[in-house]
């Protein structure tokens, strides 16, 4: 009783301070520092953002909107399929962002009124802001691949968002017979991680190397060329000989329907029936970016390459897989570097300043196999409205090396992974 | 691997309108290009391609240097007997390429 007696009083002394110091310095510094960001989606480059603007300016209110508790990491999850890594080492919560201020609001938004500057949430209520930033990742193209949809992704699996996709994946895996053909599905660009199907070729071939060595692996292919072909096309002969086929776009590769009753993709030229079928479809930005006006007919959000502001919704700005950057690849790392570059522009924005034009990173590693490394490195700024590669800038691992340099590259990797996860999460 | 791909239907019931699809992997050089000491890319095509149901010619197309590499050429046409497809891509340098399918009219 007396404890409630004095925290009241402190209370009501605490808003009168605040109330005369309103009242003594009507600056426009205050104003900003009541100025209100909303940060739709917790993954690498939502979550990185929130948390830069509250580093940037402790002042401003951030409210990071997420209706996932757990956020479950994309990169590496290739390993949890393979059976290298569990899925409890993908995950990570959202404590620590709360604890540096950030106010973490665990719903879905369904609704922005853009003239309003207002987010609804699926639970009715409702949020203000200053500026917008969506972080909404992909949504699955079901429409784009005939015969392929939610329930079809429960037998033939997508594992192209982390979580039950890749534990199904792994367990199809797992009860396959010694003899069976896997086949991986991969879309045209552009798509979430450019290189990621076929580091999961090669972790998927290693499992089968090392449990089921008659097994067979092909990859039906909606191109003709990709990321780190020519590495990963060295690692194949290397590492799994005669296991993994390539079949590119011009050797007929495009799936274009699938039959889930039968485990069949079908192309303009035959008829795959796999023992395991990993389909991944077609993608666009998130549906939140959609609602929010900010998707073009590509599907895609086009956005200012200096703000990150949208092309068409004034004041909601776009980062990671959902936003048109040019040169940068749909990656963790793309999105987490635009984060950082997106809170400092709103941040500046808010402070009635011009932000500079970044030069942001990105490296993507893949594993070949456990030990076996190699990377992908650039360095991007405006061009032209999108991101361009600073010539002369980044590169590939290169061909010929002996096998610790791979080694190393492995280390690299799983070093890559540990900070960037401690730097958004931890 | 065969550079051709095609997909003729092995079963079709007579007057029934069939879809052939045929690929075949090919640079489609334009002859327009230049390589980065100024010479110009020699121009290396498919020139044309024709496809015979059991020796008559039923389609015939020419290609030009505006055509993308690796043509996907895919046309429809009415089963009429039991017999062959042969399809035939001509070219630059010497290009030449054959392919041929066989269809079951009920």
């Amino acid at each position: 009783m007396g404890i409630n007696h004095r925290m009241s009083r402190r209370e009501f002394v605490g808003a009168g301070a605040a109330a005369v110091t309103a009242l003594a310095f009507p600056l426009p510094a205050f104003a900003q520092a009541a100025a209100r960001v909303v940060v739709i989606g917790g993954g690498f480059g939502g979550a990185s953002c929130a948390r830069a603007l509250k580093q940037i300016e402790p002042k401003l209110q951030v409210t990071l909107v997420e209706p996932n508790r757990t956020f479950t990491a994309c990169p590496f999850s290739n390993n949890v399929i393979a059976g290298l890594r569990s899925l409890e080492e993908q995950q990570f919560g959202y404590d620590k962002i709360a604890a540096g201020g950030v106010t973490v609001v665990a719903q879905a938004a369904t609704a922005i009124d853009a003239k309003a500057r207002t987010v609804g949430l699926a639970d009715g209520t409702s949020l203000a802001y200053d500026r917008l930033v969506l972080s909404p990742g992909v949504d699955l193209r079901f429409e784009a691949l005939p015969g392929y949809d939610e329930a079809a992704a429960a037998k033939m699996p997508h594992a192209w968002k982390a979580g039950e996709q890749t534990l199904l994946l792994r367990k199809q895996l797992e009860a396959m017979d010694d003899g069976g053909l896997v086949v991986i599905a991969v879309p045209a660009n552009p798509f979430r991680c450019p290189p990621g199907p076929y580091e999961r070729a090669c972790l998927i071939a290693h499992y089968l190397k090392t449990k089921k060595p008659r097994s067979k692996l092909i990859i039906l292919d909606a191109k003709d060329t990709f990321s780190k072909q020519r590495l990963f096309q060295n690692a194949w002969k290397e590492l799994y000989p005669g296991m993994i086929e390539w079949v590119s776009l011009s050797q007929g590769g495009k799936v274009n329907s699938v039959d889930p009753a039968t485990n069949t993709l079908i192309t303009d030229f035959g008829n795959h029936t796999a023992q395991v079928a990993n389909v991944i479809p077609p993608q666009r930005a998130g549906r939140i970016a959609t609602i929010a006006g900010a998707t073009d007919n590509t599907g895609w959000c086009a956005i200012d390459p200096v703000t990150f502001e949208s092309k068409s919704a004034p004041n909601i700005h776009v980062i990671g897989d959902a936003c048109i950057a040019g040169s940068m690849p749909k990656s963790a790392f793309s999105a987490n570097s635009q984060a950082k570059a997106c809170a400092s522009a709103v941040a500046t924005l808010i402070a009635g300043r011009t932000p500079e034009a970044p030069k942001l990173i990105n490296t993507c590693y893949s594993l070949a196999a456990p030990g076996y490394g190699f990377s992908v490195a650039g360095v991007y700024q405006p061009k032209n409205g999108l991101f361009a590669d600073v010539e002369g800038a980044g590169g590939v691992s290169p061909a010929d090396v002996p096998r610790d340099f791979r080694a190393r590259e492995a280390d690299y990797a799983n070093s890559w992974f540990a900070t960037i996860t401690a730097e958004v999460f931890g | 691997m065969a550079s051709a791909l095609i997909n003729v239907p092995a079963k079709a019931k007579r007057g029934d309108i069939i879809e052939i699809k045929t690929l075949m992997s090919h640079i489609m050089e334009t002859g327009y290009r230049h390589t980065a000491t100024g010479e110009v890319v020699p121009r290396d095509i498919i020139t044309s391609f024709a496809c015979r149901y059991n020796g008559t010619e039923i389609f015939r197309a020419d290609l030009f240097a505006a055509i993308a590499a690796n043509p996907f050429i895919t046309f429809f046409t009415t089963a009429t007997a039991s017999g062959k497809f042969e399809f035939e891509w001509i070219g630059d340098n010497g290009f030449s390429e054959t392919a041929s399918a066989s269809i079951t009219v009920e």
